[in-house]
């Protein structure tokens, strides 16, 4: 039996009079990853703001390993162990990608009292953000500052400040936006390793990526859950193709 | 790793010319020395906000003034009161005030913050400008000196202005010593982030609130250091310590000097201080020395605009110490 990491109930987030995300229940399960596909706007990103805290919930509970989340902020909903990336870059942007990584790291063990020892002297949180790199591919841009990276090189450290934290559950949102073919496979490679080790949430525009990383597909739309299942499932859902593809099924 | 850091040898020439002032300069001049050296204190402190955490503060002089006013209430109206007695005394008063105060001020933000911290300096302002409890807006006078004597030996007496500098010059060393530390050490780095991305530093687990009201107690903590030498060295205390001109001033002085420089405060210090000096003063400049807000504001905005980044880039370029720093300080270097 598989357990839920993430057990997501009746989450609602109403804008004024618009509902975003509308009494959505969903669950990651521990070594699952679980894509939510849907056109634009149909409330992927209010989902993912609201899981990580960035966004607080209007209705619903959100359990993380047992506990529930729902009113947490951010920060201790980070230190519980969910860790994620975002749309839109957002990184430190004026720091070298070790340092993104070693300030990830050391949110761990901040030591925020200890001032006589420098930031760079603590050799198991340089050695965390040193693996988190080399994780995603960027060990050889240990001191490249950030903003100089390549966009695709941004969104691999984006993932990679997420790892320093040590999270047991990964919150990618659309990881491939804006990437190159090549850049993609490589990111595509990257989540499937990660999903070996990791529950991962994933939202994400790309079809093939999503069919060829996920074991479970919640498909949303304008804010509801339109149909959740397996690939298979989703891909035979009639709703879906209608709803969701205009009823071509060549894409899917 | 950091921008913060001038070369060692600067900075070494820098203590041992400071050192050897008083031996040349004669006692008006050290006496400016050390008001100087004081408001050099006081803007590293402001700088730990705005330049290091992003938290820019237009109420920093309560902090300064309520330590100063500590002073002045506690010690005994004709002898000495004791130097190790009323320092941490008055730096915790201004510590608590800015725990209190920040608890308050720090979940705002931009224009917000700026304001609240000004609405918070202006309350102590009234407080002690309109009550009588430090003797309204004529003040205090501390006639004797805090003594420094300590297990009978007296390391230095502070009736002397060649001795009182030398305090001052200790304490500026041991700020930025502690201020350059605390910058390398994790809490530093965290502060760093905060100001670069705070939302970021959220979600990768750092309780942010927590960080910014620290950085906002450890700098009312520290200005109230220079508040209370300040007390000191003018024997005197009124509402106008308080007020949100120096709250102006010494965030002037940050910025005049470049922000998120350490070094950059203290010059910004210096050259505030020294201007405000030169242009006020009727030896110099006759009648015209009663206009000096007006040429000094009209040459503060000259200098940052000819210098966005503050006099401290200026002269590192001049240097040539700007290219260094970026060979050997990789990226790590914040965004100016």
């Amino acid at each position: 039996m598989t357990e839920a990491i993430l057990q997501v109930r009746r989450l609602s987030k109403n804008f004024g009079g618009l509902a975003a995300v509308d009494d959505v229940s969903l669950d990651v399960e521990v070594g699952q990853l679980h894509a939510v596909i849907g056109p634009n706007g149909a409330g992927k990103t209010t989902l993912i703001n609201m899981l990580s805290g960035d966004l607080s919930a209007s209705a619903g509970s959100i359990l993380f390993r047992g506990t529930e989340v729902a009113r947490l902020e951010p920060e201790r909903r980070s230190r519980l162990g969910v860790g994620r990336s975002y749309q839109k870059i957002n990184i430190f942007p004026g720091f070298s990608a070790l340092e993104n990584c070693r300030l990830a790291a050391q949110s761990r063990e901040p030591r925020p009292f200890n001032w006589l020892r420098s930031a760079m002297s603590y050799e198991a949180i340089l050695t965390n953000a040193r693996q988190a790199l080399s994780a995603v591919g960027l060990a050889n841009q240990a001191d490249t500052g950030a903003a100089t990276l390549s966009h695709g090189e941004q969104r691999q450290l984006e993932i990679a400040m997420s790892l320093a934290t040590d999270p047991k559950l990964l919150l990618l949102d659309e990881p491939l936006a804006g990437m190159g073919t090549e850049e993609s496979s490589h990111m595509i490679e990257l989540v499937s390793g990660l999903a070996q080790t990791h529950a991962i949430l994933l939202v994400e525009h790309d079809m093939d990526a999503v069919f060829r990383l996920a074991q479970v597909l919640t498909v949303m739309v304008n804010g509801k859950i339109l149909a959740s299942g397996s690939p298979e499932a989703i891909r035979a859902n009639r709703e879906v193709q209608i709803a969701y593809l205009g009823g071509a099924d060549d894409s899917l | 790793m950091e921008t913060i850091t001038l070369p060692r040898a600067a900075l070494i020439v820098s203590v041992l010319l400071l050192a050897a002032f008083p031996l040349i300069a004669a006692t008006f001049y050290v006496q400016l020395g050390a008001k100087i050296l004081i408001m050099a204190i006081f803007a590293l402190s402001l700088d730990l906000l705005v330049g290091h955490t992003g938290l820019v503060s237009l109420g920093h002089a309560a902090y300064f003034g309520l330590a100063a006013y500590v002073l002045a209430l506690i010690s005994p109206k004709y002898e000495a009161a004791s130097f190790w007695f009323t320092l941490p005394v008055a730096m915790t008063a201004a510590a608590a005030a800015a725990l209190i105060i920040g608890f308050l001020v720090v979940r705002t933000a931009g224009v917000y913050f700026i304001m609240a911290t000004l609405a918070f300096a202006q309350m102590l302002y009234s407080l002690f400008h309109d009550t009588k409890l430090g003797g309204g807006s004529d003040g205090i006078y501390i006639t004797v000196r805090p003594d420094l004597t300590i297990a009978g030996i007296k390391p230095l007496d502070l009736e002397d202005p060649v001795q009182f500098y030398y305090l001052a010059l200790l304490s500026i060393i041991a700020v930025y010593a502690l201020l350059n530390q605390v910058l390398h050490a994790p809490f530093g780095r965290a502060l760093a982030g905060i100001k670069a991305n705070e939302s970021r530093m959220r979600s990768i687990g750092y309780p942010v609130f927590a960080y910014k009201l620290g950085a906002f107690v450890l700098a009312g903590a520290l200005a109230g250091l220079a508040g209370y030498l300040a007390a000191c060295q003018f024997g005197f205390v009124n509402p106008e310590i308080l007020a949100w001109h120096q709250s102006g001033a010494v965030l002037m002085m940050v910025i005049l000097g470049g922000i998120g420089k350490l070094h950059g405060a203290v010059l910004g210090a210096f050259t505030y201080v020294l201007l405000q000096e030169v242009l006020s003063a009727p030896t110099l400049l006759g009648t015209y020395a009663k206009h000096w807000q007006l040429a000094l504001g009209s040459l503060i905005v000259l200098i940052v605009l000819a210098l966005p980044h503050g006099l401290a880039a200026w002269i590192e370029r001049a240097g040539g110490w700007h290219k260094r720093k970026h060979v050997s300080g990789a990226a790590q270097v914040s965004h100016d």
